[in-house]
């Protein structure tokens, strides 16, 4: 066990611990999981336990032309995905147009690669609705069951599963669920799909440097002889310069066009030319909790959101926006890349301050202030050993003087309600006293997602 | 799409050639496609059937979580499809041996489709043939109507998983009428029996006393038969006057009621919907049969490629090859359920069972453990016998009639449940039970049965659709009532009204190993103007 995190149970275990707390602590304590990134192929087996991957295949999952031949998911490939996407947007806003509700829904994200090369896994998802029954209205823990074959008496455990296998991981929504007809394209394109939703708020003013990348091409200088417009009220003006010093215009209040004398360099022509773009940028932190507790759908819902907000920027600001990383338990790390960010392992123990007070240090330390317009998103399943925020509560204090908007995400466990971060901040007064800087989004266990997208709207609007 | 090359179809045709000698019987004429990626792409979203209709749901990943195949009873990755002549697909790389292998699994599957009972609706066409002329009724529609054509084949597809297959097949595969009068049928078929529940002794009697009546009355039987029923039972013509009119009006599925009695379709700009819902209608039923006999079709296909491909004598020396690629397919998993290895394993069980004559009255009154365990009539009519079998069974009941015991011990079959262990926050997977009972009813739960939603034309007020959804032990699934129901009154026109069983609260067992217990609230959905209201009833 780590030491230092033993001693921060001590230090807090001191001040007093109602038992439900004590225990929550204690099983982030003794939780043995570290950071890292998923294995390629995860080991969970233990020996003498046979490991089942999840049962889901009924009888009619079964098909001639896998099973036999072994032709399986078919890649569809870029180009073939995109044409559809827009014009399925525009039919399902017609849906709504024609009175039904909408049908398409944008799924499945990210295929995070390492070295920032991340894919977007832009799906439209439908449902074709019909009466069916419903299977699942009893409780999941009895179960389902399944056919067997083999040795075992009655009632003899022959193998487990664990319950968050494929969460465990952090591994988000597109990991390991990818399908036969799953479309890639990058984060761009789904960004240009959420732009429809929203916006980046409070958007400054602010240094602008780093526009000096960027440039648009106008039609803006003239060019005499030549060129891709002709300038017609300039090339007249010229025109009459020259007639006027040869002579050629006796009579200023009678002029006859038809007689002017044209010179092949009266032409005034319009030419393309490079235009700095200034553009205000924006600097967004990315904060995942990565406790233990942070296990299964939490972690999911957070990711996913934060794979959202970070398509739409890429799209939206077009790389103007820089992206840090921030994960934390209960010592925060910076990250390089998002692949890290959005893989690493859950485990540990709950610092929220850890990670607001690094943020505070690389704003500090770079003065990013100056020239950024500052964007904070947090995640996390509301979990704090911090119960009142004693700490949290200064350094997001000090966050919001300089931050144009910070957004906090509690992805709430099905069991808990009103959990510590979400005490502290209430009981802070921060969230009505400055609703303009810091916004809230409380999330269910089971949040699909048109509730994230939801959620977004509500973190940035 | 290209042909498989000569050299593979002269394969195929000696493969025909085994088969047939063997007793498998199918149109001699076949067509095989090579496949590519790109050309599955296109497929499957069509369920392998090339000329589909277009819909854009085709074009768009269709979630899968929810009741996959519940909502699309029909497999999207195919081999080969019930079209004539029947159409099969491969990849372009497959050694010989292996296509010997694929050769025999689809001509079984060829077989089975042209052979099952089930089927019988889809033998006096060309499915392939009568889909392009409805693709090209819908295209044609859509230059005219637009987006509403796709509106009015969602609505329809929102009810393609209750058409009236059973009702269809049964006008289909009546038994031969016979000679006597519909009176006398209903005198002993359903009067006896049904509304006067009469006992057996009295049945026989009744029965012996007809026998006397043709012995002494020969042509004029029916006159004196009958000049005592009526004495006997008075009400006897009435309720079979009354059962006559009955039986003319045949049941009709949803679909059908609509496109018959639908005010809105009436109207002479809608008639054209008419057309296009027959079309989702049509399509629906061809594919009711695959699902109801995944067991058997593929345990047929398996039984007869591992036969055929060890009698033929072109492959020798891949044997192990074989045995490789058959094991991968037909093995039983640890946990799961394998329609091949089952229904293949139960094929072998039913043959071998008849080989010995058990499945005999004979062998039925016999008590004796130890004379029924040697009990053998070296009968020989088990390859007859699982040849009945696929002409008339579906997977409910093949799985209902044949697995037992015996076939559960002896292939070591076992039911798995899953629970929850908190501790160490897995699942654990355990055998639950090796009693055939459990096991049977596990393999029913688990196969393919839409709702029963009948209409109530008595209960439809005010020109309201009442739909009632007979319960059997489950809900309907309750986020996709809201978006079916409005489907069905945009086509109906008026509000339309479900009643159906919903979960009030779930109780926790009283005792371990008892299910807990549920308590059902009957509840009416009512749909007016799009908006859903639900109250109890």
């Amino acid at each position: 066990m780590d030491p230092k995190r033993l001693k921060l149970y001590d230090e807090i275990k001191k001040r007093g611990l109602t038992a439900e707390r004590d225990q929550k602590i204690l099983s982030e304590l003794y939780d043995e999981g570290t950071h890292d990134l998923p294995d390629a192929l995860p080991d969970i087996g233990r020996a003498g336990i046979e490991t089942f991957s999840p049962v889901s295949d009924s009888i009619y999952a079964y098909n001639d032309l896998s099973s036999l031949q072994g032709i399986t998911a078919l890649q569809s490939t870029y180009n073939i995905s995109l044409r559809p996407l827009d014009e399925l947007l525009e039919k399902d806003k017609q849906r709504e147009k024609d009175g039904f509700p909408r049908k398409i829904n944008v799924g499945r994200l990210i295929k995070p690669g390492k070295g920032g090369k991340d894919k977007v896994v832009v799906v439209p998802t439908t449902v074709e609705e019909k009466f069916i029954h419903d299977s699942a209205f009893r409780p999941p823990e009895e179960g389902g069951q399944s056919g067997g074959t083999g040795e075992g008496e009655e009632g003899e455990v022959i193998g487990e599963q664990p319950v968050r296998a494929p969460d465990a991981s952090g591994a988000g929504p597109g990991e390991g669920e990818s399908g036969p007809h799953e479309m890639e394209s990058n984060a761009y394109d789904l960004g240009k799909i959420l732009t429809e939703k929203f916006e980046l708020p409070n958007l400054k003013d602010k240094g602008k440097k780093r526009s000096l990348t960027r440039y648009t091409y106008d039609l803006t200088d003239k060019h005499r002889g030549f060129g891709q417009l002709l300038d017609k009220k300039a090339t007249l003006r010229k025109i009459v310069e020259t007639n006027i010093s040869l002579g050629n215009l006796p009579d200023i209040g009678n002029i006859d066009p038809t007689r002017f004398l044209v010179s092949p360099s009266d032409k005034v022509f319009r030419i393309l030319s490079r235009e700095m773009d200034y553009e205000s940028q924006a600097m967004v932190f990315f904060l995942r909790d990565y406790s233990g507790s942070m296990a299964g759908r939490s972690t999911v819902l957070v990711a996913t959101q934060h794979v959202l907000i970070y398509s739409w920027l890429v799209y939206q600001y077009a790389m103007q926006v820089e992206t840090r990383f921030i994960l934390h338990d209960t010592e925060a790390n910076e990250v390089q890349d998002f692949y890290t960010y959005y893989n690493s392992k859950v485990a540990g123990g709950t610092k929220v301050y850890s990670a607001y007070r690094l943020v505070n240090e690389i704003v500090e330390r770079e003065n990013l202030v100056q020239d950024y317009n500052i964007y904070v998103f947090h995640g996390t399943d509301g979990d704090d050993w911090d119960t009142d925020g004693k700490e949290a509560i200064p350094e997001l204090k000090k966050m919001l003087t300089y931050s144009n908007r910070v957004g906090i995400t509690i992805a709430e466990h099905a069991l808990s309600h009103d959990t510590e971060v979400q005490k502290y901040l209430k009981a802070s007064g921060l969230l009505t006293e400055k609703p303009d800087l810091i916004r809230l989004d409380v999330l269910q266990e089971d949040a699909d997602e048109p509730r994230l997208i939801e959620g977004i709207k509500k973190l940035i609007s | 799409m290209e042909l498989i090359d000569q050299h593979t179809k002269k394969i195929m045709e000696g493969c025909k050639e085994r088969a047939l000698n063997a007793g498998l019987r199918f149109q001699d004429e076949t067509l095989e496609y090579i496949v590519t990626n790109r050309d599955l792409l296109e497929l499957s979203p069509k369920l392998m059937i090339p000329t589909l209709y277009d819909y854009w749901v085709h074009e768009v990943e269709v979630l899968k979580e929810k009741g996959r195949y519940e909502l699309y009873p029909s497999n999207p990755y195919e081999t080969v499809i019930n079209t004539r002549p029947a159409i099969s697909f491969y990849n372009d790389n497959n050694p010989d041996w292996l296509n010997v292998l694929i050769f025999y699994h689809v001509l079984a599957h060829i077989d089975f489709f042209q052979n099952n009972m089930y089927f019988r609706h889809t033998w006096d066409y060309d499915f392939t043939g009568q889909a392009l002329s409805d693709k090209r009724v819908i295209a044609k529609l859509r230059s005219e109507k637009g987006r509403w054509v796709d509106y009015v084949i969602e609505f329809t597809r929102g009810m393609d998983n209750l058409v009236g297959y059973h009702e269809d097949l049964s006008r289909l595969n009546r038994p031969r009428a016979t000679n006597l009068s519909k009176r006398l049928d209903f005198y002993f078929d359903v009067f006896l029996q049904s509304v006067k529940k009469v006992k057996i002794n009295n049945y026989i009697k009744e029965i012996e006393r007809y026998n006397d009546c043709v012995n002494k009355d020969g042509e004029r039987v029916e006159k004196s038969f009958f000049s005592e029923v009526r004495r006997k039972y008075p009400e006897f013509n009435a309720i079979f006057k009354k059962s006559l009119k009955e039986k003319s009006e045949h049941k009709i599925d949803l679909i059908q009621y609509l496109i018959e009695h639908s005010d809105f379709l009436r109207k002479d700009e809608n008639e054209w919907m008419k057309s296009v819902m027959q079309v989702v209608r049509k399509t629906s039923l061809f594919f009711q049969p695959q699902i109801r006999t995944k067991i058997m079709n593929e345990g047929w296909a398996s039984y007869w490629h591992e036969k055929l491909f060890l009698q033929d004598d072109r492959i020798r020396g891949h044997e192990v090859d074989f045995a490789r690629a058959h094991a991968g397919v037909t093995s039983l998993p640890r946990v799961g359920l394998n329609p091949y290895a089952l229904g293949m394993r139960i094929f072998y069980y039913i043959e071998e069972i008849a080989d010995k004559g058990k499945y005999s009255i004979e062998f039925k009154r016999l008590l004796d453990a130890d004379k029924r365990e040697k009990f053998d009539a070296e009968t020989g009519q088990g390859q007859d016998f699982i040849f009945k079998i696929r002409e008339n069974l579906s997977d409910f009941l093949f799985v209902n009639t044949f697995v037992d015991q015996d076939f559960v011990t002896r292939n070591r079959l076992f039911v798995a449940g899953r629970r929850l262990n908190k501790a160490k926050m897995v699942w654990e997977f355990y055998v639950k039970s090796r009693k055939v009972e459990d096991y049977r009813k596990m393999l029913l739960d688990t196969l393919y049965h839409p709702p029963y939603i009948e209409i109530d034309p008595e209960k439809g007020k005010n020109n309201t659709l009442y739909l009632v959804h007979r319960f059997e032990g489950k809900p309907l699934v309750k986020e996709f009532i809201a978006n079916t129901m409005m489907g069905i009154e945009y086509l109906w026109g008026s509000p339309v009204q479900l009643e159906t069983s919903e979960v009030v609260s779930t109780s926790p067992p009283k005792e371990e190993t008892k299910e807990p217990e549920i308590k059902w609230q009957r509840v009416l959905y009512t749909i007016d103007n799009r908006k859903l209201s639900k109250k109890n009833i």
